[in-house]
């Protein structure tokens, strides 16, 4: 994964409270491979006029090239899909800051190296209006710092996913290197929850 | 002596394979559900070419994209038809078991779950469904994941998580005649908002929980994640016990009478903390519609559509605005002004045999003056409900009875309203589109649903069966 250290790019408003990630991508689209990229997704629905043509007023449409995302609270409520992410990432964002984050979303987002960043909400207000009137962020995960918006705003992330952003890292990896602590710990739960246990079914596949 | 914990941290302590300075807990898993939406992640271990390290513990279902209104893939559409094939592939290849399309037990995975004895009380359960939340009825841990970690839980049984901080959430008193779990799931939503419980696993308690039984407390905890939480539990009981007893993949003999013992246990202890405790007057509790467009939109039926002008705080001021704008509304309108254009009953919030018996027993001997569709949430509640003859009067009531999926709730298998239509909803999320681009969601109760179909409009569900009464 692509390590996200600092990061200085045109910004886009959303102001916007609740945007689900039925909004970020709408559930029709998820059954393509990501290999033929998301980018087109993206709040797809939102962006569109009845007739199916870009709004040229929908904030994203009139942002071309903006890698940071402001908008309002509870950023990422609903449902599990990754394909949020991935229709964010395709599309050339790198971080999202908002007063709140759903908690899933926001975990789907580190994994794709896409920062979740938070600020209390006259801060994103502050943002809203200073990327409205065209500022470029300068997003500083190692500081902690959103700069370019009057003086520098501090912004909060758990301190796992900063160092997990700031180098890149894999969580499958990682927990591979503690292989014997969960064989080890899979022994003694059969033996103390046997309860707990399934068993595999002849022949696999269909039950 | 220990000091006294909950019944979350109970369960997170039984499970935690290695604590990390950090704060982070590698988190053993004991039940992990996929399905059709988990392509991605079987993608994911393809391209590093691993394999499932323990297939015996994950459980595949075909629920998201299942047509409802044939079992022929050949007559489906292909795009569909070829997402439920890719599941069948997948797990094929890893030998992990399925409930396939044409399986007897196929439903939607939430319901499924409990039905078949793969939930448990004191498991860790995990699926790439927001809705895993639901489980928790039972008393365990369960909340949906994204594809890098269901992949990571494919690889490895195993997932990284901070532990959550804990909340609950006491339903003091009993709850009024015809109200149900799913108004108090929304009033409680209303009450914190939808970002309200970000952060916390919930524990509802309180006696109107404890009066709910296990399809009641399914509901409760379904709608958790839509308050934000990370998961929602109820303390296991006789009530979950005797739910469990037989089930196909539960224990049974002595290996159930052990359990029991454990499970006995689980209750938090008196003396526990919370981070956070919410207290709602369970009997105050009216039925309860959403207006909106994110479930914390939620009112009492005999309500008003808010207006957006009386609201103080800008930004909810401007959602309060949207969401009007894109429902259709007039600020001031009443709810049971409000006139739909169909209704859906189904899904993993309340698509169990106790919501289509309450749902049943509203459309007896009534018509519905707008068209609908019921989707049990099993196969094996379709055969219930046949059985008891509720199929028979869903469609004398001009309802369409079909298979089981995720359906309407999510639109992915092609149910969708048209764009503009107004449903009356049995389902968990209201969000712009969420059943077609353009559609418009109420959600409430499958008895309030049935009221809606018989009014053709929003309605209080008591004064139609006060009607008869």
């Amino acid at each position: 994964m692509q390590p996200f250290v600092e990061l200085t790019a045109p910004a886009c408003p959303l102001p916007l409270s609740n945007v689900d990630t039925d909004q970020l991508i709408p559930a029709r689209f998820m059954s393509r491979p990501r290999a033929e990229g998301y980018g087109d997704f993206l709040l797809h629905d939102l962006r569109r006029e009845a007739g199916g043509a870009l709004d040229p007023d929908f904030p994203l449409n009139a942002h071309p090239g903006a890698k940071i995302l402001v908008a309002r609270r509870n950023f990422g409520c609903g449902s599990s899909r990754e394909a949020a992410v991935y229709a964010l990432a395709d599309f050339g964002f790198a971080c999202v800051i908002a007063p709140s984050f759903g908690d899933i979303f926001a975990s789907n987002a580190v994994n794709n190296g896409v920062l979740p960043a938070t600020v209390e909400e006259a801060e994103a207000e502050t943002l809203l209006a200073a990327v409205g009137a065209g500022a470029e962020l300068t997003v500083d995960l190692a500081a902690q710092e959103i700069r370019g918006a009057g003086p520098a705003l501090r912004f909060t992330v758990d301190p796992v996913w900063r160092t997990k952003l700031l180098n890149g890292w894999d969580d499958v990896d990682l927990t591979l290197s503690h292989a014997e602590a969960i064989a080890a710990f899979a022994t003694a739960d059969a033996a103390a929850r046997p309860w707990a246990q399934l068993r595999a079914e002849r022949g696999g596949g269909s039950a | 002596m220990t000091a006294p914990r909950t019944l979350f941290d109970k369960i997170w302590d039984r499970h935690v394979v290695h604590d990390r300075e950090d704060g982070q807990s590698l988190l053993w898993i004991d039940r992990h559900f996929v399905h059709e939406g988990s392509h991605h992640a079987f993608a994911k271990l393809r391209e590093r070419g691993a394999r499932v390290s323990r297939p015996e513990l994950t459980i595949g279902i075909a629920d998201h994209y299942v047509p409802t209104r044939t079992r022929d893939l050949g007559r489906a559409d292909p795009q569909i038809a070829d997402m439920v094939r890719r599941l069948e592939r997948n797990t094929a290849d890893q030998g992990v078991r399925l409930f396939g399309l044409n399986d007897p037990r196929q439903g939607i995975v939430h319901v499924m779950g409990p039905e078949q004895g793969f939930t448990l009380p004191g498991l860790t359960m995990v699926c790439g469904d927001s809705h895993t939340s639901t489980h928790g009825a039972f008393g365990t841990i369960a909340f949906g994941i994204g594809a890098s970690e269901v992949a990571h839980v494919l690889m490895t049984q195993t997932l990284w998580q901070r532990r959550p901080k804990r909340m609950r959430v006491r339903f003091d008193g009993r709850l009024a005649p015809g109200i149900t779990a799913k108004d108090m799931a929304l009033a409680f939503i209303a009450t914190v908002g939808a970002d309200g419980a970000r952060g916390h696993a919930i524990e509802y308690a309180g006696e109107a929980v404890r009066g709910l039984s296990m399809e009641g407390r399914l509901t409760l905890c379904n709608l958790s994640i839509e308050s934000g939480g990370r998961c929602g539990m109820v303390a296991p009981d006789e009530t979950a016990f005797a739910f469990v007893k037989g089930r196909p993949y539960a224990p049974a003999g002595e290996a159930f009478d052990r359990a029991v013992e454990a499970w006995a246990a689980l209750p938090s202890d008196a003396e526990a903390a919370f981070d956070r405790e919410v207290v709602i007057d369970a009997a105050a509790i009216a039925p309860t519609v959403t207006w909106g467009v994110s479930p914390e939109d939620a009112l009492p039926i005999d309500g008003t559509v808010p207006d957006p002008a009386r609201i103080a705080d800008a930004s909810r001021a401007a959602h309060a605005r949207e969401a009007i704008d894109y429902m259709g509304l007039r600020p001031g309108q009443r709810l049971t002004d409000v006139a739909v254009d169909r209704v859906f009953i189904g899904s993993c919030t309340n698509a169990r045999i106790e919501d289509l018996r309450a749902a049943a027993a509203v459309l007896k001997g009534r018509r519905a003056a707008v068209p609908g569709l019921v989707s049990p949430g099993s196969m094996i509640v379709k055969a219930q409900a046949e059985q008891e003859g509720l199929d028979r009067i869903f469609t004398e009531a001009g309802l369409e009875w079909v298979a089981s999926g995720c359906s309407m709730c999510v639109g992915m298998n092609g149910d969708i309203a048209a764009p503009g239509e107004r449903c009356a909803s049995t389902t968990n999320r209201n969000f712009k589109g969420r059943q077609g681009p353009g559609a418009r969601t109420h959600l409430m109760s499958p008895a309030m649903v049935a009221a809606a179909a018989v009014a053709g409009r929003l309605a209080d569900v008591r004064e139609i069966l006060g009607e008869t009464a």
